[in-house]
């Protein structure tokens, strides 16, 4: 497999990116309007409309810059137009992007209005789109994606079967020099011990139990009404035969294969630093909200398992579904791209699993589009650690 | 090989997952247990829904729940062997 290789599109900073999007990123929730205006007059623009970006402070602003900064520098994307309010913070998300060497350019709407910002934005978005609809895919080698996973509406068919052929994959990815992730920390909750022992270093293990402790502390402590058995397991997780969070969370562990060890911990968003290898992301367990700090920190291609079929995408960061509940399957079809329910009847076994995923994710990455890019499922979901100012 | 109807992830677990739709009351299962790759046959005394868990024996009050050979969490009331394992008979540990 080492030999085989993927055609993507090398960037100005030599990382590999499997789509070729250009963006339109508004820097707050005023300015979501001037960005659809602009996507809408220019074919082959992506705008990425969100709620936030005014008033917040401190670790939240810190979180908010690094997931826009993130996001127009991923690789899947190949150039960007800011628009902001103002021109202050605008231009700190064109300098953060524009550190990878990419395209990119920002406008303000105060003192000259959303009509003429649009009208600018749209001749230099015309511009971008041109040129990066010239550039050409080339042969990459396998270690060089960055694979994030994150499971969702889960149920016991994930940990018996789809979560374990993620598994089976990010160990046969890992050996190739691959740069993988997973997060959820509150998702770990009754399995986080049996996840410190998976850290490559004795530093990693007590980063990882320190991030979910904290989170326990200040999230979980302050706000939990009686419990949280309503929300985890979730109503859809129950229906599908999940009953506690341990039994969940030991679900989501099989992800990260049998032979895999985590060499650091991110924070939200946090691009990875310490080379190759599997990390652990600080994350919320909600869909869009991991993957979207995912794809933020670089990630190119996310792996996602599904019991009774969530149905997210990401805007730029491919999302492939798989399920092994034959049921959903049957019932869900057009939002799944690999049906792995024949290990439960014993007819394919966790090697085969995890080769026809490597296979489909190749085919992803060479420009199939997954179930969730064909249904343009685009959920761009900021996290937001408190209320702004 | 044919299908089994519900899986074991360990041998030391005290849980299976049906895998099939359909499973009802008074009738013959055959569970497989992926850690040694062995089949054995259990009755099954409620109608238990496709991914929902079988008690493979009597199960206290009070007893821990094995899972992935894991603590999954608590019953908090009896269930007969062959019964159906969920949110009605037991909770977690955790919250």
């Amino acid at each position: 497999m080492s030999a085989q290789k993927i055609h993507g599109y090398r960037r100005e900073n030599g990382r590999v990116g499997v789509r070729n999007h250009v963006v339109i990123l508004p820097l707050d929730d005023l300015s979501n309007a001037a960005c659809e205006k602009v996507a809408n007059n220019i074919d082959g623009c992506l705008a990425l409309p969100h709620h936030y970006g005014r008033l917040q402070f401190g670790e939240d602003l810190e979180l908010h810059f690094r997931t826009l900064i993130g996001t127009g520098s991923n690789p899947n994307v190949a150039a960007v137009i800011v628009i902001g309010i103002e021109p202050g913070w605008t231009g700190r998300v064109v300098d953060g992007i524009a550190k990878t060497g990419k395209r990119v350019e920002g406008f303000a709407i105060e003192g000259h209005g959303e009509i003429k910002v649009v009208a600018d934005a749209s001749r230099k978005a015309k511009e971008f789109v041109q040129w990066a609809t010239e550039l050409q895919r080339e042969p990459c080698d396998l270690g060089e994606l960055w694979v994030s996973t994150k499971c969702g509406e889960s149920d016991t068919t994930s940990g018996l079967a789809s979560n374990p052929t993620v598994g089976n994959f990010i160990d046969k990815f890992d050996e190739l020099g691959a740069t993988t992730c997973f997060g959820e920390t509150s998702e770990l909750t009754g399995a986080e011990q049996v996840c410190a022992t998976r850290a490559a270093t004795p530093e990693a293990a007590e980063k990882f139990l320190k991030t979910w402790q904290a989170y326990m502390d200040e999230v979980i402590e302050p706000h939990k009404t009686s419990d949280l058995s309503d929300s985890q397991p979730t109503k859809g997780n129950i229906a599908g035969g999940l009953t506690t969070i341990e039994e969940k969370a030991f679900g989501n562990l099989q992800k990260i294969g049998k032979k895999t060890k985590f060499i650091d911990v991110l924070q939200p968003a946090e691009q990875p630093a310490s080379g190759p290898g599997l990390y652990f992301m600080d994350t919320s367990s909600a869909a869009a909200e991991c993957v979207t700090l995912q794809a933020a920190a670089g990630f190119v291609v996310h792996l996602f398992p599904t019991g009774q079929g969530n149905i997210i995408g990401n805007p730029i960061e491919p999302v492939i579904k798989l399920t092994a509940n034959p049921k959903t399957a049957r019932e869900m079809g057009e939002h799944v791209d690999l049906d792995v329910s024949g290990i439960l009847r014993g007819e394919m076994n966790m090697d085969e699993a995890g080769d026809a995923l490597i296979d489909i994710t190749l085919r992803t990455c060479n420009g199939r589009l997954t179930a969730a890019e064909a249904l343009k499922h685009r959920e761009f979901v900021m996290t937001k650690l408190y209320r702004s100012a | 090989m044919s299908a089994p109807d519900f899986i074991v992830h360990d041998a030391a677990d005290t849980v299976g997952v049906i895998v099939k739709e359909g499973i009802s009351a008074n009738s013959t299962l055959t569970g497989w247990v992926l850690e040694d790759d062995s089949r054995f046959e259990m009755a099954c005394i409620d109608d238990i829904p496709l991914g929902h868990k079988i008690a493979l024996g009597e199960i206290a009050e009070g007893d821990t729940i094995l899972k992935y050979g894991h603590d999954i969490g608590k019953a908090v009331a009896g269930i007969a062997k062959g019964g159906h394992v969920h949110t009605q008979n037991v909770k977690t540990k955790r919250w």
